[in-house]
Parts: structure tokens; C-alpha cells; sequence
């Protein structure tokens, strides 16, 4: 009988070209999607005076560096807009495919490529962009990769990789009501660390899985190199196939049903071995935000903060007091009780019409105590918010409706939170600084953003969407 | 890419963990071509000056016994977060061969080996003991030597552990794509017939 085999061992071998002596494997890719960030790859294939491997697989994107606030005046500056117009003349030069600015489809990368059906499961696809690991929720061997690596894949088409070490984490049971995928990858990175998923790859299962949206899948996966992991997938079900029916680049017709059959295939036998499996009860996932400067430092909202002078690992209670510090935060204070100057609803984790419906429940009818930016993850999503009304619930309680990039999130393209300020954010990272100099970050999901937007403070949803279709 | 052998060279003492990307280069300063003086000048950024652009005194990149080190020492989870390559760049630029940590972000290991810098993965108890050292402390050099995946800090030796193919890499100093090239043949038949069997895989457009 042939040995059982895990999902993400079936996408490997079926892309292995060879192996190396030394245990290298040169991988096939199907897709690779290149943004602004991407100048440093095709840098070095200008230095080698090369060309690029396979133009029809590679996809770019304007999303990092782009303006979200009055496009019609264009970047925030020069040297911004300089970063914008070279993925242009990259991409054009060597005939890429490219959703530029102007594209009525631009959106950030990994918002956009699934909705355009160009992330298919059983693909195996690269990005120089560390949150690729998204891509994996729709059942693709998706992964981050770095400057060097796009360089290669440019010229190559392939990659050189070392098999992952494979982790299961099984999420059994059901979420409670108003609790999401945001919660819970919150409360799964706190549990097993920054670095606890490092050199695996993740394959997500269980009850509460299964029960996820895919829109929900691509939260989760999105977050996991949080937790170290370059990848993680959630093999593909039915409503993985729904969700790509019909979608722009996906296939058609007879071809899709018969590429829908083989995905339904893709599935981790029963006997196969992980080296790790972590079971998580999602009955203990409570609606949850960080309070420091990783995204490990998170806690339910009705906890209260840790005292680092009772945490007998010095190197722990070094880490605690430098986030308090940082933060400006007291030992012990009520995680309700800290106080949020703005709100920012984006990013590539929560930007989706989902993300957003989930935000406008709490807000209709409201008027948010502070301000805030709402970016859609893609022009497409937000078309599809106007139509749904969803842009006046965000502007009638006070909300700034924006167009899509990666905005507040990086603030590359010059969308910052204040130095000092306190931002809660539906992104991914809370690093010092990461939204502006000396930005202050709590993240948090959609609707707890939109429930921090109403009082001012870090609150528990729950109450606000009592009686409220959830 | 130039071979690393081994590495003689001051530490500099870093003793936290999970220093992002973000902190080993700011977003901000990767819209600036590297061909113009480097990134070294942008390496953890933030943590040696204030916001006035003034050195802050009680960094250790900032204290004159770690001045021109090549080697950084810290806690685990060095280079977690952002794919960022400018951060390696930074590190490069600024002179570093080596960094010595218990675990690093498994995309910046991957970069820093593509640029010939050294992820050095030590037990955590062995990089507090190098945090500790009186030869890092002194600012005496230390010996990294790849070949036998050893530290030397005065009378203490550590060992470190790094996979296989990259330590091969670095001490031949390999060009991947050219090895990549030699195998174009396989690459164009595995290419054809994967594609063939399964036409789905191509973009419908
Ligand atoms: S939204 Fe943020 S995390 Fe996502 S790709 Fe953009 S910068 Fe990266």
C-alpha cells in the first residue's frame, strides 16, 4: 500500500522537479505574484541582462506603496510614486500581467488574486510577500519568499526548497457566537508563540474549520506566519469550489468540473503522520485583541494585562516590561480599559466584503467616538460595498471611506498613525512602529475595531450586536 | 558570492527577542535605491536614534566596544515577520557576516543565505551564555568557524546548527540560478507534461 500522505506532501510532489544530493528539491510554480516590492528581483535579473522565465504565470499588483485617499491626485510624493510607476516599467518590459493603479481589479495581492480565480488549489505559488501564506485557505501550497528567491523565480519559474516539517492544528468544536477567524488565530499564535509553527508547514482541520467561510479560511491563513509558519492550507471542500465558480482566470465549464473533482481528492489520508498536531477547543476562543508589540501578545477581551514582575522567566519579563513600556501601558490594567485614539478596518487579513459587513453590523446607526479609515481590500470589494450600502453606514457614523491598498497597515504609501497614537487595526502586525513611527497597534477583528470605534476603547462586541443579525 | 570559512570579528550583544524585519530596516527607508551608499546606514533604524536622527546612548550598536562588529548576537526569532530582503541588505551593508540566534524567521534565513550572511542557530541557554561572555562584553573578537559549526568566545565553545544545503552554499559560495540553469532540459520536460496532464493549471486568460 502506498504510505499515507498529508496535503501538503501530495502539492509537493506532484510540483518536484528533482532532487539535489543534498536534499534540495527544485519546485515548479504555477503562479507568481510580484508588487511594488518586487523592484530588488527584477534588479537582478536586469543585472544578468535575463529575461523572464514564464510572463503568462506571473501576475503583478500595485498595492503597497499606492494612494487610497484622492487617487485622482495621485501618490503622496515622488519617491512613492517612483515605487508605483517601476512595477509598471518592470512589468511591461518583460510582459507581465499587471493590475496597476488604474485597474478597476487592483486591490492588494492577496485579496485580489483569489477573487480574480487565479488561486486554485493543488497550485503551488510564490510571492516576495511574507502574508502569501493566505493563498494556502483556498487549498494552494502558497508561501512568502524573499528578493533573492523572486530573482529566481523570474528567470526560472522554479524554486529551491527543503521539505517543511508538517504541524496539524485541529480547531474541534464551534466557535461561539460573534467570534471569528481573527479570534482565533489570535489565540492560537499567543498559545504556541511567534515562533512556534517555525520551519513547518501548517495544515488546518476540525469541526471549526470546516465551519469557516472561505473568507474566513484566508483570515486564518493570512495570520499564520505570525506564528512562524511560511505556509498553511485548509484542504479544499465544497465550498472552496463554490467559492471559485465563475471567478475571471478559474477554469470553465467542463474544465472546471473536472479540475473541481481532482481538488476534492486533495485530501491528508487518515494514517498520515504530522510532527506535530496542536488541538485547540473552539469553545475557549473568546473575542480577543493584543495589547503589545507582537502578535503573540494578545489576550481576551476580559482579561486583564500580565505583571511582569510576577513571571519568574526573566527573558519573558524583560519582553513584557519592554512592551508595556513601548505601549505605555500599566501591569494588570483591564485589556477593556485601554483606551483607542483611531480605528484602521484593511489590510490583506480583514478587507473582505465579509470583513467589512461584519464591521457595518455594529456601526449601523452608530456614531464612532473617534476616527477611522475603512479600505477595502480590493476596487472589486468595494464596488460591491457601495452596492450594499455599506460605504454610508461607514461614513454616517463618522468613518473615512477610502479606496484599496495596503494603506494603513505598512503605511508605505503614507497613510500613518501619529507617533503616540493608539491605533486598534484589523491587520496582521503590531511591531513597533509598524504604522508610523512610535504608532501604537492593538489588532483586532473588524467587528471588535468597529466596537472600539463607538466607545473609544478596546470592548467586548458582544453586547453591541444584541439583537443585531450577526 | 564570496565562500564564508570562518569569521573573526566583535559581537554585538543584542539581548531581545523576536526582532522583526520591521525593526531591522523601517519601511520607510526601502523606497531609497540600495546602489546609493547602502542600507547599512538604516539597520534597526530606530532603535540607535532618536526621532531627531540622534544617537541614542544606551544602544549597543551605539557603544564604542561593539563599533564595526560583524556579528550579532540575540535572542530567538530574529528576522520573524515582513519577507523584506532590504533587511539582510542592512545587515550586509553595515559590515555583518554572521548573526547568532536560537531560531530566526525562516523566510530572513533563506535571504541572509542567498547573500552569504551566516543564521547561526545556537540552544537558547548558549546565546545567553554568549550575551554574557566576557569577550563579547570586552568587545574582543570572536571566531565563527562554519565548517565545524562552532562559536570560539574566549574559553567558551558552542556549537550551532545550520541545515545542510545552506552550509554547503555558503562555503562554496553557489549561484543558484546557474545550478538552476544546468537543469533547464528537466525543468522544460517536467514543465510540458505536468501542464498537459493538467490544463487547468494554466490561467484561463
Ligand atoms: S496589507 Fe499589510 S500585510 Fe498585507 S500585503 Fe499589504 S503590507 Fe503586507
Amino acid at each position: 500500500m502506498a504510505k499515507p500522505l498529508t496535503v501538503i506532501d501530495k502539492i509537493w510532489n506532484s510540483h518536484a522537479i528533482l532532487e539535489r544530493e543534498d536534499g534540495d528539491t527544485l519546485l515548479w510554480l504555477d503562479r507568481h505574484y510580484v508588487h511594488e516590492g518586487s523592484n530588488h528581483g527584477f534588479g537582478q535579473v536586469a543585472a544578468r541582462k535575463a529575461t523572464v522565465a514564464r510572463p503568462d504565470l506571473t501576475f503583478g499588483i500595485a498595492d503597497h506603496y499606492v494612494p487610497t485617499r484622492g487617487r485622482e491626485h495621485g501618490a503622496a510624493n515622488a519617491e512613492i510614486r517612483h515605487m508605483i510607476e517601476l512595477l509598471s516599467t518592470n512589468t511591461s518590459q518583460h510582459g507581465v500581467n499587471l493590475f496597476g493603479l488604474d485597474d478597476p481589479r487592483q486591490g492588494i495581492v492577496h485579496v485580489t488574486m483569489p477573487e480574480q480565480g487565479l488561486t486554485l488549489p493543488g497550485l503551488m505559488i510564490v510571492c516576495g510577500d511574507s502574508h502569501t501564506s493566505t493563498h494556502g485557505a483556498l487549498g494552494a501550497y502558497a508561501f512568502g519568499i524573499g528578493a533573492s528567491e523572486v530573482a529566481h523565480v523570474l528567470m526560472t519559474q522554479t524554486i529551491w526548497q527543503k521539505r517543511p516539517k508538517l504541524m496539524r492544528i485541529r480547531i474541534d468544536g464551534r466557535l461561539g457566537p460573534a467570534i471569528n477567524a481573527k479570534d482565533l488565530a489570535l489565540t492560537l499564535i499567543a498559545r504556541i508563540g511567534t515562533g512556534g509553527a517555525t520551519g513547518h508547514a501548517i495544515e488546518y482541520a476540525g469541526e471549526a474549520i470546516r465551519n469557516l467561510t472561505v473568507e474566513g479560511r484566508l483570515t486564518l491563513c493570512n495570520l499564520s506566519i505570525e506564528a512562524g509558519s511560511r505556509l498553511a492550507i485548509i484542504a479544499p471542500d465544497e465550498k472552496t469550489i463554490g467559492y471559485l465558480r465563475g471567478r475571471s482566470y478559474a477554469p470553465e465549464g467542463a474544465q472546471f468540473d473536472r479540475a473541481a473533482e481532482q481538488w476534492l481528492a486533495l485530501k491528508t489520508d487518515p494514517a498520515a503522520v504530522f510532527d506535530r498536531e496542536v488541538v485547540v477547543n473552539a469553545r475557549e476562543i473568546e473575542p480577543s485583541a493584543t495589547w503589545g508589540i507582537s502578535p503573540e501578545q494578545a489576550l481576551p477581551i476580559n482579561a486583564r494585562l500580565p505583571d511582569p514582575d510576577r513571571v519568574p522567566d526573566e527573558n519573558r519579563a524583560q519582553a513584557i516590561r519592554a512592551a508595556l513600556d513601548y505601549m505605555d501601558l500599566k501591569p494588570g490594567m483591564a485589556m477593556n480599559e485601554i483606551p483607542i485614539d483611531r480605528i484602521f478596518i484593511g489590510s490583506c487579513t480583514n478587507s473582505r466584503i465579509e470583513d467589512l459587513r461584519a464591521a457595518a453590523a455594529v456601526l449601523a446607526g452608530r456614531h464612532a467616538a473617534i476616527p477611522g479609515l475603512v479600505s477595502p481590500g480590493s476596487m472589486l470589494v468595494k464596488v460591491q460595498a457601495e452596492q450594499e450600502g455599506l460605504n454610508r453606514i461607514f461614513t454616517q457614523s463618522g468613518l473615512e471611506w477610502s479606496d484599496s491598498g495596503c494603506s494603513m497597515c505598512v503605511g508605505m504609501n503614507g497613510d500613518i498613525v501619529a507617533p503616540g497614537e493608539r491605533c486598534a487595526s484589523t491587520a496582521n502586525r503590531n511591531f513597533k512602529g509598524r504604522q508610523g513611527p512610535g504608532a501604537r497597534t492593538h489588532l483586532v477583528s473588524p467587528a471588535m475595531a468597529a466596537a472600539a470605534a463607538l466607545t473609544g476603547r478596546l470592548t467586548d462586541v458582544r453586547p453591541l450586536l444584541e439583537g443585531r443579525a450577526p | 558570492m564570496i565562500p564564508f570559512i570562518t569569521l573573526e570579528a566583535r559581537a554585538c550583544p543584542l539581548p531581545m527577542a523576536n526582532i522583526d524585519t520591521d525593526q531591522v530596516i523601517p519601511a520607510r527607508f526601502m523606497k531609497r535605491p540600495r546602489s546609493e551608499g547602502g542600507y547599512g546606514p538604516y539597520l534597526l533604524h530606530d532603535f540607535r536614534f532618536d526621532t531627531n536622527g540622534v544617537q541614542k546612548p544606551g544602544f549597543a550598536m551605539n557603544d564604542p566596544r561593539y563599533q564595526a562588529a560583524e556579528i550579532f548576537i540575540a535572542r530567538r526569532n530574529f528576522g520573524c515577520g515582513s519577507s523584506r530582503e532590504p533587511a539582510v541588505y542592512a545587515l550586509v551593508d553595515y559590515g555583518v557576516r554572521c548573526v547568532i540566534a536560537p531560531s530566526f524567521g525562516d523566510i530572513f534565513a533563506s535571504n541572509a543565505i542567498r547573500n552569504g550572511l551566516v543564521p547561526a542557530a545556537v540552544s537558547d541557554e548558549d546565546a545567553e551564555l554568549l550575551l554574557q561572555s566576557g569577550s563579547v562584553l570586552a568587545g574582543q573578537p570572536i571566531r565563527v568557524d562554519l565548517a565545524d559549526q562552532k562559536i570560539y568566545a574566549g574559553n567558551l565553545v558552542v556549537d550551532f546548527v545550520i541545515p545542510a544545503q545552506w552550509k554547503a552554499r555558503l562555503l562554496n559560495g553557489w549561484d543558484d540560478i546557474d545550478m538552476t540553469r544546468s537543469y533547464a532540459d528537466r525543468i522544460e520536460t517536467f514543465a510540458t507534461g505536468y501542464q498537459r496532464e493538467n490544463p487547468w493549471v494554466v490561467p484561463r486568460r
